[in-house]
């Protein structure tokens, strides 16, 4: 410390230095972080966008059995197909299944079961494929030869993208890139022909 | 250094002066931090204002938020429509139909506040008196011949005004307000009226920005950290410069 | 522990051989001298850096949700305040900043004008500040436009309409600033741009060209001594110091009393009785009915002022512009205008002292003036510090020349 302008003739408290300084860096790094959190956080969905993706009324009584309609909950297509006996009765065939019990699948706990779903004759589905995101096709049964899909397909769904299929209750089919079985959404009944999709009986999902 | 802060206070002193003087306006005197007061002036504003009125920036589920409502109330007793309670407080009026009923269209009322300030709308409100020169029965002392009607004259009754006489400097006699005399009165009285108004122009203010108070709340933290920043700043400063001399 | 500090410093090898970092480091802040003798005046330019910075994050925050069109562009602007997460915050920083920027540029300028700074060997670094101060007017002027409230719409209605009034080719000229016959979607977009895109990029040159200016010079300081005249044998200033570390802690503790203020104003009166964001401005533009009282934002209303002050000549409004224009331009000119031998306050003589504070108190009212509504007295007001104003400068050359200056110590006071 001999430049000029300065000159510390006296002795230099390094620690007190070295103390105050470190305590500039903490504070000024608490600051920085706590800055940052307003610009971070504003990246968030915005109230407009959380009420866009609100919770969607669906009416179901028109759903003719067999048939699937598309709804969309937070800009995704949501599937609602109403299940033939003969549909469900097709999927007890699980031997070319990769999660036939959709274990490591995602859907909320009262739809763990076999139909994923609450109650069996409708299937509730988010329509994205679990491979990359693209949205399968539904494929009836009688419609598997002309799709291509050969005489063995039992219905379900099929994605154009990479060629996952699916079953009619959105179980991945082994050979498929996609990994998962297709998203169950949180959804519940509010009568026996309505159900809300995007929550379920506590608080939205 | 001193002539330059004291020109700069005379300065201060002199746009105080001129931002005070002219308006006969009433303070409103409302407060954010009552939320009763808003609550109550949230429920007059859909009850009267929304008919016609749209605040379109203000979403219900907010309003439920801030205010301490629960959703489920304000889907039971504010939304009268097929509305979500995320949707913004729109109005079916459409703007043309607006227009040719009322001269103009209703002004949008999320931000009326921050536009006119508390104590304006507060005299406004209260300022509707008898004119049967109007098509709509009513003038304002505040806003003259306003198009708006008096939307809450159930509540406040009908008032005339009062005139007197005074001389201008040039000698002549000119007629000028008094004060309001109540000729049919309302379901409430005159400080009901007022507290009616009060919380409406609250929860207006509320509306304009509904971040306000959380902004007071956390610019509180805000200051207290940066003085510590500074103190930090400044303990580190007196040691390095110990040494220059 | 060692490892790492090794870790670390073979880091910076491998840098330095690439890239001249320590070097830089070295150069600008270790092995910069600055004069020892900086007062409160001298915190300016660093503040004015880090509202830029503010300015420049928070704007890229909001035209991240901004739109621009004039359909959308207000209710953008209350989208931002109301549904997004801490937008309200984003925005405010942003607004308040505007005004604290000119604060700040304006004390720095005064600063400047205080101590001499502009005089040999710095004009061009004042030069190049006016250019900065210009560029910022103008981001500032087209800034105002996007929240497309009234106050944004008239105002630059008012302020492209002054370029109408440009001889032979003004009417043309207004409409191909604005696109259209009056402010418009089109104005918009293109202000939009200028104020996200061209004037930014603008700016960050001209301040990096300001500040390299400023190192070549080195700063004057408030005895407007040339601090590298006595050097130590070692080749050092006697009154220098390096900047790091005495100057950067140091102004730590300016941006903590500023952040104090100016977060005090964006928590607790971000509108600031109206002059940080005009009340009319909460009224979505209507190109039909003009607000009863038009003011620029305060700090355009020194020049506002003048404007006004000036009478229409010969049927045109020209001569007005043509002294608004001026009363701006001037500032270029201070370098050569003061022929005082002193450059600090301090050896002045009382000439330079009285024009100095004539022309403070000229700008702060006419700046009170340009907020208010014409009236006659208000008018003549106006035009007698518009011309205590412009004589500040135009009568610089003969009262610096006649002033009894003080003799100048040879080293810095401290």
């Amino acid at each position: 410390m001999s430049e000029h302008g300065v000159d510390a003739d006296f002795e230099v408290d390094e620690s007190r230095r070295r103390f105050l300084t470190g305590s500039m860096v903490v504070v000024g790094g608490v600051g920085v972080a706590m800055g940052a959190v307003p610009f971070m956080s504003s990246f968030q969905p915005s109230a407009r966008a959380r009420a866009v993706g609100a919770p969607v009324e669906v009416d179901i009584s028109k759903v003719e059995p067999g048939q699937r309609i598309i709804e969309t909950w937070r800009g995704k297509p949501v599937w609602v197909v109403r299940r033939t006996p003969e549909m469900l009765a097709a999927l007890n065939e699980t031997a070319d299944l990769t999660d036939p019990d959709s274990e490591a699948s995602k859907q909320p706990e009262y739809a763990a079961n076999q139909v994923r779903s609450i109650k069996p004759e409708y299937l509730v589905l988010v329509g994205v494929c679990t491979h990359l995101g693209c949205s399968p096709t539904f494929v009836p049964k009688t419609a598997g030869a002309e799709a291509g899909l050969g005489n063995e397909w039992r219905g379900g769904f099929f994605c154009p993208c990479h060629g996952s299929r699916f079953d009619l209750a959105g179980r991945v089919a082994k050979g498929s890139p996609a990994p998962l079985n297709l998203e169950v959404p949180p959804y519940k009944y509010l009568s026996d022909t309505m159900i809300l999709i995007g929550e379920d009986q506590g608080a939205a999902a | 250094m001193k002539r330059l802060i004291a020109i700069v206070v005379c300065c201060w002193a002199g746009v105080a002066l001129a931002s005070s003087g002219g308006s006969a306006l009433h303070p409103a005197g409302n407060s954010l931090s009552d939320t009763a007061s808003l609550q109550r002036g949230a429920r007059t504003f859909v009850n009267y204002c929304l008919s016609c009125h749209s605040a379109q920036y203000m979403r219900y589920n907010r309003m439920a938020e801030d205010l301490g409502l629960t959703e489920d109330m304000v889907v039971d007793n504010m939304l009268f429509t097929d509305k979500k309670v995320g949707d913004t407080m729109t109005v079916a009026m459409r703007g043309s139909d607006a227009s040719q009923w009322f001269g103009n269209a209703p002004p949008d009322l999320s931000v009326v506040a921050r536009a006119r300030g508390t104590d304006w709308l507060y005299s406004f409100l209260t300022g509707f008196y008898a004119d049967p020169k109007k098509p709509t029965g009513v003038n304002n002392i505040i806003f003259a011949d306003t198009a708006m009607p008096h939307v809450l004259w159930e509540l406040q009754g009908v008032q005339k005004m009062v005139t007197r006489f005074e001389e201008t400097e040039e000698g002549e006699e000119h007629e000028v307000f008094d004060h309001f005399e109540l000729a049919t009165p309302g379901i409430q009285s005159e400080l009901e009226y007022q507290r009616t108004v009060r919380d409406l122009v609250n929860f207006l203010e509320y509306m304009g920005e509904p971040a306000k108070l959380k902004r007071y709340h956390i610019g509180m933290w805000v200051l207290v950290y940066l003085v510590i920043f500074t103190l930090a700043a400044y303990l580190l400063k007196k040691e390095f410069w110990r040494d220059v001399h | 522990m060692n490892a790492v500090v090794k870790g670390l410093t073979d880091l910076r090898d491998w840098i330095d051989e690439r890239f001249p970092l320590s070097e830089f480091y070295h150069s600008q802040l270790t092995g910069y001298y600055a004069p020892k003798n900086f007062n409160f005046w001298y915190f300016f330019g660093v503040l004015s850096l880090l509202v830029f910075v503010i300015q420049i994050l928070t704007g890229i925050w909001l035209v991240m949700n901004y739109k621009p069109d004039a359909a959308m562009a207000f209710g953008s602007v209350e989208y931002i305040m109301r549904d997004v997460e801490w937008g309200w915050l984003i925005r405010y920083m942003h607004s308040t900043g505007a005004s604290a920027f000119f604060i700040v540029v304006y004390l720095h300028m005064f600063r400047g004008m205080l101590y001499g700074s502009y005089k040999k060997p710095r004009e061009l670094l004042w030069l190049l500040g006016v250019v900065v101060y210009l560029a910022l007017m103008g981001e500032a002027f087209m800034g105002y436009l996007l929240p497309w409230g009234q106050m944004s719409f008239w105002g630059a209605q008012v302020i492209t309409s002054l370029f109408g009034a440009v001889p032979v080719i003004g009417p043309d000229l207004a409409e191909w600033i604005r696109g259209d016959y009056v402010i418009s979607d089109i104005t918009l977009n293109r202000f939009f741009s200028f104020h996200v895109i061209a004037l930014p990029l603008l700016l960050c040159g001209l301040v990096g060209l300001h500040l390299v200016a400023l190192r070549q010079t080195g700063s004057n300081n408030p005895d407007g001594i040339e601090i590298k005249k006595n050097k130590g044998p070692d080749g050092k200033p006697l009154d220098g110091i390096p900047f790091h570390p005495y100057y950067t802690v140091k102004d730590l503790v300016g941006v903590g009393v500023f952040l104090i203020l100016f977060f005090a104003v964006v928590f607790f009166g971000p509108e600031m009785g109206g002059y940080f964001l005009e009340h009319n401005n909460f009224i979505p533009a209507n190109p039909l009915v003009t607000p009863e009282h038009i003011a620029p934002v305060w700090y355009f209303t020194p020049y506002y002022s003048i404007l006004r002050a000036v009478p229409p000549m010969f049927g045109s409004q020209f001569p007005g512009v043509i002294a608004m224009g001026l009363a701006v331009v001037l500032f270029f000119f201070l370098p050569w205008l003061d022929r005082s031998v002193v450059k600090s306050i301090r050896y002045r003589g009382v000439w330079y002292k009285s024009a100095l504070a004539v022309f403070v108190v000229s700008f702060l009212i006419l700046g009170f003036l340009g907020t208010q509504p014409v009236t006659d007295l208000y008018t003549l007001l106006a035009r007698i510090f518009s011309v205590t104003y412009f004589l500040f400068f135009l009568a610089m050359p003969w009262y610096t020349s006649i002033d009894k200056t003080k003799p100048v110590p040879e080293r810095v006071t401290h």
